[in-house]
């Protein structure tokens, strides 16, 4: 029987988190986590969460040949990456040197130690922990209910750089604007936790077990002038 | 622009949330699921849970906690107390902890830092600093606070940055449970000191005492149990007076 959303584990970090605010969101649908193949490749929806450093993702995605797979979700159904989940997406992470899955054309870079203060002269941390605002560049059908410039939770040294402006789907400051979301077709990716940023969070979990790519225009009539 | 972080600090023996003056003397502040649920629905920028329990037998219990709030909190959970190996740190995360705070083992080994920071991503790896003034100078002391270990607070908060650690929990062990404000000179040398963010504890006894740690003291994140345990300040109130005061916070 094929599951409604698998939630891709690669053992890179917690993945409770992410599947129990699905499961809160989605009571009804079957949420596996799972590294094999052809229970991903099965599933109605794919959630590619992941924490921890750009290489050894990449190398654990390989070590559980899952590498094809993940690229074939991301080109066929509802994909939601979160945190590293997003950032590998990308072609090349400066996060040792790392190739990257190269669905999205662009790179991953580091907070550069010399912009890291604030208008103030104060010294601004790395990693980027904690609510930060994020504003949405572009309507989509998982904003939809979610305030302009609400606060998500973050926690990341590295924040990608799509090459194509049309991506990106929302960005925050720290200190500079960087891409925070990214959206095209079927594949939504998100540099924050939606999983542990509370009601915008489950907000946006909610729109992502429902949203349906092939009839975006009609969620947009659906969720009125905001989606021009 | 990021908010600063207001983190209530549950400690909790034997299923229980308690809390000490200067460490010894013991009071009941309630069931830590209830507890958490009301800190969340204050908004709450995080919950950290330190298990303080005495006896190996009821280890167990903090994971059965941490499972029933991380199925309805959804808030970043930090839990500390009792973490000896990479074995502990992975109990934690799978019962829904997103950070692991590692204190007096993180002195008996240091590599625990690294080794844990290395599996699971410095992101989830949280140390926390138990100081106190000796002299001219801060010292380390673990063991909830009785053992001296000779260690420079400052020059330790760097070695836990460069082993991998994410963030630094640090408690001024004179001023925990005084009520009479963070030891501000204490947290900003140290947070001057690392890159990486620091939670300023021990001591809160009003809500100005939580400016004056964001804005003197320099913490990215403040920590405080009794003023919100005992009804004393709401989350909410203390998150209004903090911008009041110039301080960016998530309302």
């Amino acid at each position: 029987m094929s599951v409604d959303i698998a939630v891709i584990d690669y053992g890179m970090g917690n993945l409770r988190s992410v599947s129990k605010a699905i499961e809160h969101v989605a009571p009804a649908a079957s949420v596996v986590v799972t590294s094999d193949p052809a229970v991903i490749a099965a599933a109605g929806r794919v959630v590619f969460p992941g924490q921890g450093a750009a290489p050894d993702c990449m190398r654990e995605i390989d070590a559980r040949g899952l590498r094809q797979t993940i690229i074939d979700a991301a080109r066929s159904k509802p994909f939601l990456g979160i945190c590293m989940g997003m950032q590998v997406l990308f072609e090349h992470s400066e996060e040792g040197d790392t190739a990257c899955l190269g669905i999205l054309p662009g790179t991953v870079q580091r907070f550069p130690h010399e912009a890291m203060h604030d208008d103030r002269g104060n010294k601004l941390k790395v990693p980027h922990m904690g609510w930060n605002n994020v504003h949405q560049a572009a309507p989509h059908p998982l904003w939809v209910g979610i305030e302009e410039g609400a606060r998500f939770y973050f926690v990341h040294s590295y924040f990608v750089q799509p090459i194509s402006p049309d991506v990106i789907a929302g960005f925050s400051h720290y200190p500079f604007p960087f891409t925070c979301a990214v959206a095209t077709g079927n594949i939504f990716a998100v540099q924050f936790h939606p999983e542990k940023s509370q009601n915008d969070g489950l907000t946006l979990l909610g729109n992502f077990v429902t949203w349906n790519p092939g009839e975006r225009d009609t969620a947009c009539d659906m969720s009125g002038a905001a989606c021009a | 622009m990021l908010a600063k972080r207001i983190i209530p600090c549950l400690d909790v023996t034997n299923g229980r949330v308690v809390k000490g003056i200067n460490f010894v003397e013991l009071k009941d502040a309630g069931d830590p699921v209830e507890i958490a649920r009301r800190y969340n629905e204050a908004g709450a920028d995080e919950l950290t849970f330190l298990d303080i329990t005495a006896s190996s037998d009821n280890r167990d219990l903090i994971l059965h906690i941490i499972e029933a709030v991380a199925s309805e909190v959804f808030i970043p959970l930090t839990v500390g107390g009792g973490v000896r190996e990479v074995g502990d740190v992975q109990r934690l995360l799978n019962a829904g902890a997103d950070k692991v705070s590692i204190n007096t083992s993180a002195v008996v080994n240091p590599q625990l830092v690294k080794d844990a920071a290395d599996r699971y991503g410095s992101q989830c790896i949280v140390v926390a600093i138990d100081s106190k003034r000796v002299g001219d100078h801060w010292e380390v002391f673990t063991h909830g606070g009785r053992k001296a270990t000779g260690l420079d607070a400052i020059e330790w908060a760097k070695k836990m940055e460069s082993l991998g650690a994410g963030e630094l929990l640090l408690t001024s062990m004179d001023r925990d449970g005084t009520k009479s404000g963070f030891d501000l000179e204490l947290t900003r040398a140290i947070s001057d000191a690392v890159d990486i963010p620091i939670i300023a504890s021990g001591g809160v006894g009003n809500l100005q005492h939580l400016v004056d740690g964001v804005k003197q003291g320099r913490a990215d994140a403040v920590l405080a149990a009794s003023i919100f345990h005992f009804g004393e300040y709401g989350i909410d109130e203390a998150k209004k007076y903090m911008k009041q005061h110039g301080i960016e916070v998530r309302l």
